[in-house]
């Protein structure tokens, strides 16, 4: 049974089952650099996915030339 | 929150981050009920996250948004202003706009393209064009501070590039404020304490709409290769980036960087716009759009 992680345009399947954070370390994506919502709501990193969850990743990091001042 | 050893709910995470900011805005001195602060607006979700808490905390907090003119195939520049005009009209805040392209006849990619600054990308254009513009608003419009959005990990990522290159000049100017000087307008970061992560947390909770689209010119730039680094490092030792960023700031105030007297170039006034500059005659800003004018788009 599935669940899947949305970043931006890419699609991870993974088995339901394990936390957020092995999932996010499974599909390589460092979890600082992230946050995980499930409809709408944000999840922590020991939560259990769910079958059929569908986890959509909100990138952080932003910048470019903004750090000047 | 791994670093902070905390975890809390949605209520209480909307309460504890204004809090943590009020401290910071106290330990660092920063500005009081009684100034005018004009925050820097960019549409992204530190700036608007900053106007909101400020404006929660009572001060008196007018925003400002320069219109770059970046469009990167995404509309990014308008959508952006946008997502600050709406921010402004829902909370009922006094936005002021400047547009680049009205103001000096044209948008930071065709003053790049025309000045050859940057090698290619705009962002040390842009970059000196909004740190110019800021101040002249500031000081014009008689604000007694100007405050950016700048996080913890735009911090860290600014000192870690500083570090690579011992660049102890601009070490010396880095931190949560930069004091007014003739002609200049005091700076502060009041976020400069918040993970990146832990802003958009708040952004998000609290149901602000930013952009969320990157700066089309931003796409491999060293600032977010350098943070990507400092992830890694946090990732395998949580607190790691709060602890660069705080122990550097003690280091500075300890006197580890001292001013040389090479350094200590003599400021004068730009002959066109009267901010403070090392140069003899224009500013570093005037001289690019003197130079600017001269040349006709392509």
């Amino acid at each position: 049974m599935n669940a899947k992680l949305i970043l931006r345009e890419k699609e991870f399947q993974i088995r339901s089952g394990m936390t957020l954070l092995d999932a996010l370390k499974k599909c390589d994506i460092l979890p600082e650099s992230v946050i995980a919502t499930r409809q709408g709501d944000l999840i922590l990193e020991d939560e259990i996915l769910k079958d059929d969850d569908v986890i959509k990743l909100v990138a952080v990091i932003s910048g470019g030339g903004g750090s000047e001042m | 929150m791994r670093q902070h050893k905390l975890a809390l709910c949605k209520t209480h995470y909307l309460e504890w981050l204004p809090e943590q900011t009020e401290r910071f805005l106290t330990k660092y001195h920063m500005f009081t009920r009684e100034e005018r602060v004009l925050v820097a607006v960019s549409g992204g979700k530190d700036s608007l996250s900053l106007w909101d808490i400020l404006v929660r905390l009572g001060y008196q907090a007018d925003g400002l948004y320069l219109g770059l003119g970046i469009d990167g195939g995404i509309g990014y520049s308008n959508e952006s202003h946008r997502l600050a005009a709406k921010f402004a009209e829902e909370h009922e805040l006094k936005l002021l706009v400047v547009d680049v392209d009205q103001e000096y006849g044209r948008s930071i990619p065709v003053l790049s393209h025309l000045s050859h600054r940057g090698h290619g990308k705009p962002c040390s254009v842009c970059g000196l064009t909004k740190r110019h513009e800021m101040n002249r608003i500031a000081r014009d419009h008689g604000y007694d501070v100007l405050a950016t959005g700048h996080n913890l990990d735009d911090e860290a990522a600014v000192l870690f590039g500083n570090t690579l290159t011992w660049s102890g000049e601009y070490m010396l100017r880095q931190g949560p404020v930069l004091p007014s000087a003739e002609g200049l307008a005091r700076k502060v970061k009041p976020l400069c304490r918040f993970y990146e992560r832990e802003m958009t947390a708040y952004a998000l909770l609290r149901g602000i709409e930013y952009i969320y689209e990157e700066c089309p010119y931003a796409e491999g730039s060293t600032s977010i290769y350098y943070k990507e680094i400092l992830n890694q490092l946090e990732n395998a030792r949580p607190g790691a980036k709060l602890t660069f960023y705080l122990r550097f700031l003690e280091a500075r105030r300890a006197g580890l960087f001292v001013e040389q007297d090479a350094v200590m170039a003599e400021l004068r006034p730009c002959t066109n716009c009267g901010q403070p500059t090392s140069a003899p005659g224009l500013c570093a800003f005037c001289r690019m759009i003197e130079k600017t004018r001269a040349s006709t788009p392509a």
